[in-house]
């Protein structure tokens, strides 16, 4: 579970660990961590911190893909849409998973439970089409069997 | 010289990789199947047998893989998932092997490696990826113990005298590089480039999950041969196992004086190594933007020179290497430069680590010497396209690369023979298109993963892939004019020439070589408004047919309720809702939906 966005204690004690230019992507990498996403005050707090810009710190997070700005849900789940994956289909599954969820990728279900978004590659291409919920990764997918992770999620 | 005493301590190893024991392999492909179950499984089993994970030998296909080995004969078995462990612990029991899950007895006995030569991927799969013993027994470390009794400048005249070439895909020289930093003075940093962004490619996740001292060992061969004291393992947070791998490999480096100060006893030869994660960009593959990404900064590219040798990370020189080329090195070492270039083709040496990935029955990472070629890597490891089908294309190198069809399958694998018709060796994935894969679209998917990607920085690629993207959306939507094809080849070319960096440079290699090889598939598009692969949704219609046995499945999957009809009846789908998913098509049962 991602921890409180409102504590501020947890966000000093992450960011005294960074002070210099260079941790800017690592520090925004542990906050993201900690709670999910990057909730906008942190940004300022790392900006202070890091004695930088507001803006330098936004235009690296917002350069990358890797980082978030809304919260993600308990379960974040990541399609590949690599080639291995696209030539089988993925593009298929994906509309299914919108459907299912009711949800487009990018967006989170009402319950705040399960996000859903499309990544570039997750490097499984032998298992395509392939997905990650969190860090673990499911290959082989079909509709079938994409329904019945879903449902064990629940 | 200081004898190597930290090595010769490293011994238990030989006995692990010879006694009797049960294997599962554990990387993130293995895990993707269940291997992680089937690992507890057996674990759960009470065996007198040592049960350990390893990382991948490479037939992903078969994932899970078990290896078998008792009283001394070994027996491999691939699709082990948790429900078969039983099958296995009873062959076990009775001394005898499960027929229905054996794949051979050795490597060299099954389809898959029969014209493989695995240098590199030799311990993947083999050894737990960590225990430095068992590294150390398959000859881990050997390379850096010859290597630290020459004089770095002997390094890297042996590197070039093995024809050593960047695997990252430029081909850039190895021992080359390296001359250039060596000659600097001061503070140097070395960096691994492991933020393998390209799709359909996972060698380097393969090498950092299954055999992570390889890469260490490289890397600190490396550090002393061009005077530096600083590496940077850059990677991509996308591989949360190789990072873990690496960073417990790194930690037990360090505790056997492989890394930190004073390595092996050597005064004076100090290499500390560090994981630098990258954050989801792929252009930070691209050299000098993945300098910017180390220093905290957006990951843009910038105009060379400066090149990295001359001011890299913080104005320091640095030396950038692919982690295949930097695992090579140790074999290099411990086999001699003569021996490694005796493998491969005339002006590429050694051996090419690539990925099968698509439409083929076998997929995986395999390892074949340069200069095989595609038709026996395709047809002979990877077992052709799946039944039913036929063989198309080849996408070699990734979204940099190009499309290699049937009538170029005898080129060999090399970096020159591929350059020769506008496709790259890349990273080495090779994904697979047979003939239910459109070329069009699959030229379009690479246009909008290149525009996605591109930083912004320079106009061509950011605007170049964005209006080809256009284009090709347009033809595989039946939008397409005859000139859109004038269009599509000067902008590719415009963008070919005009961008900062190799993103940009090699993003219209994919629209080029399709456009060349595949003119037709694109003419019938903009022509006839249709799609001979079936495989663009705007130009595909689905239809009940005579076998339609009103079972009302295919209504019940509909997602728009575009299908009618009274149960028991044939239905009808209603082409002006119909949004093309397929569903219906995937759901029947009697064959009685056309797509067409």
């Amino acid at each position: 579970m991602p921890a409180d966005v409102n504590d501020l204690k947890l966000v000093e004690s992450i960011l005294k660990k960074y002070s210099r230019k260079e941790d800017t992507v690592a520090a925004l990498q542990e906050l993201q961590q900690t709670f999910g996403y990057l909730e906008r005050g942190h940004l300022e707090l790392l900006a202070k911190q890091l004695s930088l810009p507001l803006v330098h710190i936004t235009g690296v997070a917002t350069f990358y893909t890797q980082f978030k700005f809304t919260p993600k849900g308990t379960y974040h789940i990541s399609i590949c849409r690599g080639t291995a994956c696209h030539v089988k289909n993925s593009e298929t599954l994906l509309k299914h998973v919108e459907r299912k969820l009711n949800i487009k990728a990018g967006e989170i279900t009402t319950d705040k439970k399960i996000s859903l978004e499309c990544v570039n590659c997750i490097g499984a291409c032998a298992k395509a089409p392939a997905m990650m919920i969190n860090e673990k990764v499911y290959g082989n997918l079909d509709e079938k069997k994409i329904d019945m992770i879903i449902h064990s999620l629940e | 010289m200081t004898p190597i005493t930290a090595l010769a301590d490293l011994k238990k190893g030989h006995e692990a990789l010879t006694c009797d024991r049960i294997t599962v392999g554990l990387a993130t492909c293995g895990i993707s199947a269940g291997a992680d179950r089937t690992l507890a499984a057996f674990q759960a089993a009470n065996l007198p047998l040592i049960i350990e994970n390893v990382g991948c030998l490479g037939n992903c296909y078969a994932e899970p893989i078990v290896t078998v080995r008792q009283d001394g004969s070994t027996a491999i078995y691939g699709h082990v998932t948790e429900d078969k462990v039983q099958k296995i612990l009873d062959a076990i029991k009775t001394k005898t092997i499960c027929k229905e899950l054996f794949l051979g007895r050795t490597l060299e006995e099954i389809d898959f490696y029969k014209i493989q030569k695995r240098l590199l991927l030799a311990n993947c799969g083999k050894i737990n990826p960590l225990d430095i013993d068992q590294y150390v027994a398959t000859g881990g470390y050997d390379g850096l113990a010859k290597a630290l009794r020459k004089k770095p400048q002997e390094i890297i005249e042996d590197v070039l005298a093995s024809g050593l070439r960047g695997r990252g895909g430029a081909g850039f020289p190895t021992g080359q590089k390296w001359r250039l930093i060596a000659v600097k003075t001061g503070k140097k940093i070395l960096v691994c480039n492991g933020d393998e962004g390209d799709p359909g490619a996972f060698m380097n996740r393969t090498v950092m999950e299954s055999d992570p001292f390889k890469l260490i060992e490289g890397m600190t061969i490396a550090a002393y041969a061009i005077g530096s004291d600083e590496g940077i393992i850059y990677t991509r947070a996308e591989y949360p196992l190789a990072v873990k791998t690496l960073r417990s490999a790194i930690t037990i480096a360090e505790s056997h004086n492989l890394l930190g100060k004073n390595i092996l006893g050597i005064e004076g030869f100090n290499f500390n190594l560090r994981i630098v994660m990258g954050a989801g960009a792929f252009v930070c593959g691209e050299e000098t933007a993945l300098m910017n990404s180390v220093m905290g900064l957006r990951g843009q590219p910038h105009y060379k020179p400066p090149y990295p040798a001359d001011k890299g990370i913080y104005g320091y020189p640095t030396n950038i290497n692919n982690v295949s080329t930097l695992s090579f090195v140790p074999l290099i070492m411990s086999m001699g430069a003569k021996e490694f270039a005796k493998i491969g083709s005339e002006k590429s040496k050694g051996t090419a680590v690539l990925c099968l990935t698509g439409k083929i029955n076998r997929t995986g990472v395999i390892e074949v010497p340069m200069g095989t070629p595609l038709r026996e890597i395709i047809f002979g490891i990877a077992g052709g396209p799946p039944q039913g089908t036929t063989f198309k294309a080849v996408q070699c190198g990734g979204p940099a690369g190009g499309c290699v069809s049937e009538k170029y399958l005898d080129l060999p694998v090399d970096y020159e023979s591929l350059l020769s018709i506008g496709a790259m060796m890349g990273s080495g994935g090779l994904v697979v298109l047979n003939s239910d894969s459109c070329m069009v679209d699959v030229a379009k998917f690479f246009m909008s993963f290149t525009r996605s990607e591109s930083c912004g920085k320079c106009t061509p690629c950011r605007e170049g892939t964005t209006r080809i993207w256009e284009i090709l959306d347009k033809i595989t939507k039946g939008l397409g004019t005859p000139k859109d094809i004038e269009t599509l080849k000067s902008l590719s070319q415009y963008v070919k020439e005009n961008s900062l960096c190799g993103l940009g440079q090699a993003a219209p290699n994919p629209i080029l070589t399709t456009l060349a090889q595949f003119a037709d598939e694109y003419r019938v598009h903009i022509e006839q408004k249709e799609c001979p692969s079936h495989s663009c949704r705007n130009l595909v219609h689905y239809r009940i047919n005579e076998k339609c046995t009103g079972c009302g499945n295919c209504a019940r999957h509909c997602p728009v309720h575009c299908i009618a009809g009274r149960l028991k009846e044939k239905h009808v789908i209603d082409q002006s809702v119909c949004v093309r998913c397929g569903a219906c098509y995937e759901n029947c049962a009697f064959d009685a939906i056309d797509k067409g």
